[in-house]
């Protein structure tokens, strides 16, 4: 296996208050290779966009990374500050958000902000610029990309947007795209597009994709491995085929049974009793013992085993036995 | 009998620019067509779907439904009253009593002034009715704590306030519940809490859903008759099993295909082309021809009417 494009190890995440300490990220390492599309599912507030604005830099303070080391091709980056970080940004990393309105500067031609990012970062002429900016919307399949060039972001759909904040993330050709909830403000019809789009280019150029999002079926067709957090945790990693189709960790099974299907018909659905914890009450050892079946009092006090990259792919002193079930 | 009655419901917005920029651009005046000619009845104790993606429509008909809106034409007739022609103010009041909503955002749809007893009992009280209890009954039933009712709504998470808000939509004992994208804002695992909560609410009180989604899953797993909005028209509608298993409208068919499955790991499809047209000019004929595979002449001229095929109704020239 090549090296990684990303690597990330026991990365933590504080956020000091007056009332003590929060920890939105605990301890959560994995790698991301080159072309490889990872999956980072979790319910709200299970810290997964906090640990891909870790990975960026773009922590608002208070929040600051406080242990734990995040490589990017071989280079340690979390403790970059300022300029360094400014120049990592957008060239090696880019990063693609849930909302493109808010992504866009609407007061910019398209065209314009695409060429401002490449001036930026490569060392190309104005002309060029304009150039390259009309093929990249062309490559993410905006017709009349010669034309569209000069238009505004609200000329465009919503769609057609978050083609444009794909071509933007993309047009500085970074190792790593960071893509959190890239489609959840878009319809059915839509987000097949954006998916399918997201995975050709990132195949073509060997990008490596981390895709932030809630949805279960966008992981399954869109991923190869799948990271899934609880409270800040990382509770199971695995391909992507393994951990849906039989998850080790209670919670997985739990989220993976909370989902409609066709399958299982009309019957009752599956629920998890309880919320997620919030962060100012975390409970002692595995954040999930409340609201666990299999929980005993070991899982009370112990925080569970750690999950190593290659062995171990449940974080649970209790992983559901395949074997026994089937 | 059927609880609902939807015949030929049409609403068009006004959605022109001002009086002087029309006469200084030259422009005409800008019509959208939110909803047009929708047809289709509610039975009572069934779950009605009504899916589409934005702009389809679909909340603007539930707005219809409940009265927040008047249709611009077509009748929307619950128990024999048709709401917005209903001269006699008495029957008016009584089929509004027996309605009731819920909307899609908890943290919107809550005051967040009001304690929670207060916001449940409100839709009684507003009609003198017998208030004493009644919210720390109805909060129970809803699988939260009696002792609630005396707390804000901000002490309650996002699941929690869409249990309050149906327990507000429970106190007026209604027959008829509008459900606008109950569960889109909530996490799958509450989600899963909140779709079985009303399932026992419906068997338990003997309700009526009109549930709104863009949530084909949701659907699916909720609904006893789905119908499919394009462009605010009725294009399919079917019972889940046969719609799911031999959807008959092209668009219908390419809604399916796009919906991600949980069982689809890395399916290569061709992602469906196209986006839903301007509804301020929507293209002749049937809606979806510029994006139909099966598109022939008489699409682009005719609009197809819903006709019977099988146990479905189907808006499509090519369909047999």
């Amino acid at each position: 296996m090549s090296a990684p494009t990303l690597s990330i190890r026991d990365l933590t995440v504080d956020i000091p208050t007056r009332h003590g300490v929060l920890r939105p990220v605990s301890g959560v390492s994995y790698d991301i290779a080159p072309g490889e599309i990872l999956g980072v599912v979790g319910e709200s507030g299970a810290g997964k966009s906090m640990a891909g604005n870790a990975v960026i830099g773009l922590l608002s303070p208070p929040a600051h990374i406080s242990a734990g080391e995040i490589h990017l091709n071989g280079t340690r980056i979390d403790p970059l500050k300022g300029e360094a970080m400014r120049r990592l940004r957008g060239k090696e990393i880019g990063m693609v958000f849930q909302d493109p309105l808010t992504s866009l500067n609407p007061l910019l031609k398209i065209g314009d902000q695409l060429s401002e990012t490449m001036l930026a970062h490569l060392d190309i002429s104005q002309s060029e610029a304009r150039t390259r900016a009309i093929a990249a919307l062309d490559e993410v399949g905006i017709p009349g990309a010669a034309q569209r060039v000069d238009s505004y972001p609200h000329e465009f759909s919503g769609g057609m947007r978050q083609r444009v904040v794909i071509a933007l993330a993309l047009c500085a050709e970074p190792s790593l795209i960071i893509a959190d909830e890239p489609t959840t403000a878009l319809d059915v019809s839509v987000q097949a597009q954006i998916i399918a789009l997201l995975k050709r280019l990132c195949r073509e150029r060997g990008t490596a994709v981390m895709l932030i999002t809630h949805d279960m079926g966008v992981i399954a067709e869109a991923c190869d491995r799948v990271a899934v957090m609880y409270a800040g945790k990382l509770v199971e990693l695995g391909p992507v085929r393994d951990v849906l189709s039989a998850p080790l960790h209670p919670y997985t099974d739990g989220l993976m049974g909370s989902t409609p299907l066709a399958s299982r018909g009309k019957d009752r659905l599956h629920q998890i009793p309880g919320a997620m914890p919030r962060l100012d009450s975390l409970p002692t050892g595995c954040a999930f013992h409340p609201r666990c079946p299999r929980a005993s009092d070991q899982c009370r006090v112990d925080p569970g085993p750690a999950i190593e990259d290659g062995a171990g792919r449940a974080a649970c002193f209790f992983p559901i036995n395949r074997e026994a079930v089937a | 009998m059927s609880l609902v009655s939807v015949r030929n419901l049409t609403r068009i917005f006004d959605v022109s620019k001002p009086w002087l920029n029309r006469v200084i651009e030259r422009r005409p005046r800008a019509l959208l067509t939110a909803v047009s000619d929708v047809s289709f009845e509610i039975e009572e104790r069934t779950v009605y779907a009504l899916v589409g993606e934005s702009g389809s429509g679909k909340s603007t008909i539930g707005k219809m439904l409940v009265g927040l809106l008047a249709p611009s034409d077509g009748v929307v007739d619950i128990r024999g009253v048709d709401l917005s022609r209903e001269t006699d103010a008495e029957k008016v009041d009584a089929v509004r009593a027996d309605i009731q909503m819920i909307f899609q955002d908890p943290f919107a749809s809550l005051n967040p002034r009001w304690r929670v007893r207060d916001i449940i009992v409100e839709p009684v009280a507003a009609r003198g009715g017998e208030t004493a209890g009644l919210a720390e009954r109805l909060l129970e039933q809803v699988g939260l704590s009696a002792r609630d009712a005396g707390k804000f709504p901000h002490e309650f998470s996002g699941g929690q306030r869409q249990r309050i808000c149906i327990a507000r939509a429970l106190a007026s004992e209604p027959k008829l519940i509008v459900c606008d994208e109950p569960t889109s804002a909530l996490d799958v695992s509450v989600q899963a809490q909140v779709l079985n909560l009303m399932s026992d609410l419906k068997d338990e009180f003997g309700l009526t859903y009109l549930f709104i989604s863009h949530d084909l899953t949701v659907v699916q797993h909720m609904a006893d008759r789905i119908g499919v909005l394009y462009l605010g028209r009725l294009v399919e509608e079917a019972a889940p099993s046969e719609l799911f298993e031999n959807p008959k409208h092209p668009y219908t068919q390419m809604l399916l295909a796009a919906a991600p499955k949980l069982d689809g790991f890395g399916r290569e499809v061709a992602p469906p082309t196209g986006e839903i047209p301007d509804p301020i000019n929507p293209p002749p004929g049937c809606a979806y021809n510029p994006r139909c595979p099966l598109a022939q002449a008489v699409c682009r001229e005719e609009r197809p009417v819903l006709r019977n095929v099988g146990g479905a109704r189907v808006a499509c020239h090519m369909v047999d």
